[in-house]
């Protein structure tokens, strides 16, 4: 299994908190064919990413194929603060997981 | 000895109504809306994601994408509004074989925003629609798109 990054960012700046995160991941929708074998390439994409801060979710993004390669995905909260911990997790449709902390900057 | 076996049996049977209930719920938080993911118009996507409830037009969510972009395989996205409460911001892209591209549920506290990077087959909308105390609004932007990033 390929090992996959998940990378996340958070700055307060004026009581907004904004949050960014990047998973590397090949995102395959399973409508494009292989140049060589002409099959369909099967679908292999990240369904779902949730962020928690303080232990609660806060924010949870379905994915479809149609998200590009590499997903990125940025939000904004006022509920948070500097120095407070934000857990981001994300699975795919093949069973694949990842997770990891940040602290707001 | 009847009447405390049957409010044993009354406390077991609300114990366990309130047991499936909860297990119900969070089954319903948790799990990835394949129905709508898999519709094909944008029509059905939000009868499966919402029901019934009509999408307004509105002016008060703004969309920046580039108006031409070169490579359909990764489109920036991004989309801020001024409505209150945002509780969820989808992503339909209508010219894409499966329109529906994400999804955003907002917990309490986050803001009317969100920024991603789509694919988009060929030129076309993009539209958001966002959920606010119970009712939709929507927007669109048309991208051209130079190079298709689907595939087939």
């Amino acid at each position: 299994m390929k090992k996959r990054g998940l990378k996340g960012k958070a700055k307060e700046r004026e009581g907004i908190v904004t949050v960014k995160i990047l998973i590397s991941h090949p995102m395959e929708p399973g409508t494009r064919k292989d140049k060589i074998t002409g099959k369909l390439i099967p679908a292999h994409f990240i369904e779902e990413v949730t962020c928690k801060i303080a232990d609660k979710t806060v924010y949870t993004a379905y994915f479809a194929g149609a998200i590009a390669k590499n997903p990125f995905i940025s939000f904004k909260t006022k509920d948070a603060a500097r120095g407070g911990l934000i857990e981001a997790a994300w699975k795919d449709n093949q069973g694949e997981f990842g997770k990891t902390e940040f602290v707001i900057k | 000895m009847i009447i405390k076996r049957r409010i044993v049996l009354k406390g077991v049977l609300a114990a366990f109504a309130a047991g499936s209930a909860l297990l119900a719920s969070a089954g319903a938080y948790s799990a990835w809306p394949k129905a709508a993911f898999s519709s094909k118009t944008q029509t059905d996507i939000l009868q499966s994601l919402y029901g019934d409830i009509e999408a307004v037009p509105s002016g008060k969510i703004k969309i920046k994408t580039p108006d031409v972009a070169e490579n359909g395989a990764s489109v920036p996205v991004n989309i801020s509004t001024e409505i209150a409460d945002v509780e969820s911001i989808s992503i339909v892209v209508p010219n894409n074989p499966l329109p529906l591209a994400g999804l955003f549920e907002h917990g309490g506290g986050i803001l009317g925003y969100v920024s991603t990077r789509i694919k988009m087959g060929k030129t076309g909308d993009v539209i958001a629609v966002v959920k606010s105390n119970g009712r939709l609004y929507t927007a669109k932007k048309t991208v051209k798109v130079t190079l298709g990033g689907c595939g087939g």
